[in-house]
């Protein structure tokens, strides 16, 4: 088995096995340390031992007894949610307005689409917070879902560009042709069309709004605070075993929208190669 | 089916210092089937997006019948349009495609079902509604895209280059159909290919187009028979040049006169004499009466299935090619180093001026 | 013969010509509605991301006596060095290290079948997805005092007293690695994935060894996904504040940590909002730069 060419110029398994040792450890390297929250949600004690002493749902029954995280839990979600449709909407919009616009101020403005991402978060931060301290917005809902916005519309617009980029955009002048207004034919021809791109944006906002730390800390506060503002002060003053039980439900969560997207993926390459047929 | 004639008054674009339409004018007339004939890049497809609304000319007017559509976007237009690469709407079935403009307009379910089954029908793709976009082969596709282009029926139909992705035995199978179509239906449908055979077996006209100008507008009849520049011999048909001056209102090639059918009346300076291979007669001993008799030696003989290109090196210096379409009783006639001599009708001499502008 | 219109006529151009100035104002009318599209988008970003960040720039300048450089002249002082030293130190370390470690990985899960490397990314991106916090918890509980590695090797009797891994520059370098690590492997991958093999194959067909068509064939190939990768990588340890906070211990002072403390502790705007520009400014200047060598589309892109 060792013995057997890898490669196309005879090297084999046995001279590389030192890489597929490598990339092995480094791999484990990054999947284990989050597996390794997983049991430990679950110990009994209430001190860091692993393998945990013994087994109990202590924890996630913390979790969900204390009226603190429930709130934090509330809120991120509702602000997650609410941050997906914004920043789905004003990034698919944004993304099919430069990809159709020919006017060269548009390639410019992409730019600036990207700049939050650029930009260090922490800058953004306490910019953020210098401007919602003037308009009140500190510690609101809405500052929460207008900041986590301006982090997730960027990502949405590189997904549902990259989606563009493959899709034809002829099916939009034939729609036109046949009588279709340009909404009516954005929404009833391009819209269908490019959903996997979108979607995909949309889990992308969900997850960065959830897991948003940084700017968080400063305008998420009060009865209003976010759940990585509460697991942040927590993981920062004591380690409470209960992060452990958030912290699994968290990483089920990462695991199922990951899932998803593959799936999304998955079914936008075969829809692709479906569409380079039909354009024959 | 009801139609508009097409009026197109001084339509000019420009890209940048790139000239796509100068100006050009057209009438079309109810019913017609006229095709744009041109190579890439001389215009056509522009023009017909301007008809369709989708490029904005610089100026200019159309008007379809009494209505002037220069300033209606497209999907106010109401014509019937037929793409390329067809696109179709992958998310939907057959149907779905075929039903989508009638959709637009409001058209009840019920009455939707029946002219979508028509349509199809007509497109021979009967019973087909319910298949969805890729499990269909290429001339199918083309076949959704028409039916969905007239089942609103459109009084005016563009078709851009619609069967330039299918074989050659397909496309010469659609070109009739789409023929019948049309004949059946009675819109007035304009037409752009590059593809001058396919222009010559469907048109009632062709408008050649280069540059971003009409060459010559005619029936295909004229237009092959009488081509008006060197351009439109050379892209239309087979054809090869010998020059010819023009001297007291006759063509001289060399010292002798060509028998030519009417006078030449085109300007002075250098002239061609436009010589198309299947047009030459090869001519037996004693004929030749009223006819350009031109002597040579063969050089060459082409074997190419349905017909032979004979290549003769001419007497009066000059190469030139005869098509024979062939039989059995060919084989004596064009022996490489036998002397032949060929005959042209006047009827069949066209001159046409020599410069490389057209 | 058919009657043929070419050429042009005077006075069936006259009503064309009228339409020129309509047809340009019409294009331009579509052009704008096409555009608003973008504006709801883009003023969110500009009011609330950029425009704050010009605030700052300008109050950088200012003090209770008007214009001075005072805040930047502060940055020269030594405990702000030391914190620049530290961030400088944390970001190139980290970055070499995900260099050494990426490159492998990344090549290993090109090299592979399709599928088994399709499976393989989603290992390498499973981090990605899973919340920065979690992450840091997992490492705390790993590496901290009576965590994971000190209980056992204690219990193994490997070490008497337990190692200092964590709440300290080893503990911040390893959480940031963690984290960096996936984005230097993604872009790395992409990269690879793009080099025809018949580059290699013709190399061996002209006589390198595959050690040889490594290095000076496939290497210099893959070097624009490299240093996309790098530059990404290093870009955002430079800012990073959430690992180095919580796994520092408030012994490894980073940049952004100085810019939180300036803000929440000391309220200087002042410090902070120069501190925040001089970062904004060396991040700019380093993509910028980097974008001259390979293309902006690039960087952007492999995000």
């Amino acid at each position: 088995m060792l013995g057997r060419p890898a490669t196309e110029t005879q090297i084999t398994h046995g001279w590389r096995l030192w890489l597929y040792v490598l990339g092995a450890l480094v791999l484990l390297f990054l999947i284990l340390p989050s597996l390794l929250v997983v049991p430990l949600s679950f110990s009994d004690s209430r001190y860091l031992a692993f393998p945990p002493p013994g087994w109990s749902t202590r924890w996630y029954e913390a979790y969900f007894g204390a009226v603190e995280w429930r709130d934090a839990t509330r809120t991120s979600f509702v602000a997650a949610t609410l941050t997906m449709v914004v920043s789905t909407v004003l990034g698919t919009l944004a993304a099919y307005s430069l990809h159709v616009s020919q006017s060269k101020l548009m390639r410019v403005l992409y730019a600036t689409f990207m700049l939050p991402l650029i930009i260090p978060g922490i800058l953004i931060a306490i910019g953020i917070f210098l401007l919602f301290a003037r308009l009140g917005l500190n510690n609101t809902l809405t500052g929460i879902v207008l900041a986590h916005s301006v982090m997730a519309i960027p990502l949405v617009v590189i997904t549902v560009a990259s989606g563009l980029k493959s899709y034809d955009l002829t099916q939009e002048m034939v729609a036109r042709s046949l009588g279709a207004s340009r909404p009516r034919a954005f929404l009833t021809v391009t819209l269908p069309q490019i959903r996997i791109s979108v979607i995909s944006g949309a889990l992308l906002a969900f997850i960065t709004s959830l897991d948003e730390v940084v700017i968080s800390l400063f305008i998420a506060g009060g009865e209003n605070a976010t759940l990585t503002r509460r697991m942040f002060n927590a993981l920062r003053d004591e380690i409470d075993p209960t992060i452990a039980a958030v912290s699994t439900l968290l990483i089920v969560l990462s695991v199922v929208l990951l899932g998803l997207m593959q799936m999304l993926q998955r079914r936008a390459t075969t829809a692709g190669s479906t569409a380079a047929k039909t354009g024959a | 089916m009801a139609s508009l004639p097409i009026s197109i008054r001084g339509i000019s674009k420009r890209y940048g210092v790139f000239t796509a339409l100068d100006g050009v004018d057209l009438e079309i007339a109810s019913g017609e089937f006229i095709t744009l004939l041109g190579p890439s890049g001389s215009g056509k497809t522009t023009l017909l997006m301007v008809l369709a609304g989708f490029i904005r000319p610089d100026g200019g007017s159309v008007r379809f019948g009494d209505r002037d559509v220069s300033l209606t976007p497209p999907h106010q237009r109401d014509v019937g349009m037929v793409f390329q690469n067809y696109a179709l709407f992958p998310h939907m079935t057959v149907a779905g495609n075929v039903a989508y403009p009638l959709k637009l307009r409001g058209i009840p379910k019920a009455e939707t079902v029946r002219r979508v089954e028509a349509a199809l029908e007509l497109v021979q793709l009967g019973g087909l509604g319910e298949r969805r976009v890729d499990q269909l082969s290429g001339g199918q596709r083309q076949r959704v895209a028409l039916a969905r282009a007239i089942v609103f029926e459109p009084r005016i139909l563009l078709m851009d280059e619609p069967l330039s992705a299918l074989d050659k035995k397909l496309r010469e199978q659609m070109q009739i159909e789409v023929r019948h179509l049309h004949q059946r239906l009675g819109m007035t449908t304009v037409y752009v290919t590059h593809d001058q055979r396919e222009a010559l077996t469907m048109s009632d006209r062709i408008a050649v187009i280069d540059g971003g100008r009409f060459r010559q507008i005619g029936l295909p009849r004229d237009i092959y028979e009488r081509p008006r520049s060197r351009f439109i011999a050379e892209f239309i048909g087979e054809s090869q040049f010998l020059p010819v001056e023009l001297r007291d209102g006759r063509a001289w090639l060399g010292a002798r006169a060509l028998l030519v059918d009417g006078t030449p009346t085109t300007g002075g300076g250098p002239h061609l004499l436009v010589v198309r291979p299947e047009k030459l007669a090869v001519l037996g001993a004693g004929e030749g009466e009223g006819l350009n008799v031109f002597d040579g030696t063969v050089t060459e003989v082409v074997y190419q299935g349905e017909s032979s290109l004979i290549y003769v090196t001419l007497q009066t210096g000059g190469e030139i090619a005869v098509r024979r379409p062939a039989r059995s009783a060919d084989a004596t006639i064009a022996e490489v180093g036998r002397p032949i001599r060929l005959g042209l009708a006047p009827g069949d001499a066209v001159i046409v001026p020599a410069q490389a502008g057209r | 013969m058919t009657e043929a219109t070419i050429g042009t006529a005077a006075s069936l151009h006259a009503e064309g010509d009228a339409n020129a100035g309509a047809y340009r104002a019409t294009a331009r009318r579509e052009q704008r509605w096409l555009g608003a599209l973008a504006w709801p988008g883009l003023v969110l970003i500009g009011i609330v991301a950029l425009a704050p960040i010009g605030w700052l720039s300008w109050m950088s300048f200012l003090d209770t006596d008007g214009f001075t450089l005072e805040h930047y002249r502060r940055l020269l002082d030594d405990n702000y060095m030391q914190t620049l030293k530290t961030t400088f130190e944390i970001s190139f370390l980290v970055t070499a290290i995900s260099v050494l470690l990426g490159y492998p990985l990344a090549y290993l899960i090109a090299e592979v079948r399709p599928r088994l490397g399709a499976f393989l990314l989603l290992l390498v991106l499973f981090p990605v997805w899973t919340s920065l916090l979690v992450r840091c918890y997992a490492w705390l509980v790993i590496l901290q005092r009576r965590g994971v590695v000190n209980t056992w090797l204690q219990d193994a009797g490997l070490i008497e007293a337990p190692l200092r891994l964590m709440h300290n520059f080893t503990g911040t370098t390893i959480g940031m690695l963690h984290i960096m690590l996936p984005f230097m492997v993604l872009p790395l991958y992409a990269s690879m994935r793009s080099i025809d093999r018949d580059y290699l194959r013709a190399a061996a067909n002209l006589g390198a060894s595959p050690v040889r068509a490594f290095w000076q064939v496939f290497v210099p190939l893959s070097l624009p996904g490299l240093f996309a990768g790098i530059v990404i990588v290093f870009v955002l340890c430079l800012g990073f504040y959430v690992t180095p906070a919580l796994l520092g211990g408030g012994r490894v002072y980073m940049w952004s940590m100085q810019i939180e403390r300036n803000v929440t502790y000391h309220a200087d705007w002042g410090a902070a909002s120069a501190l925040g520009v001089v970062l904004l400014a060396l991040t700019l200047a380093i993509l910028w730069a980097i974008g001259r060598v390979i293309g902006f589309d690039r960087i952007v892109g492999s995000k």
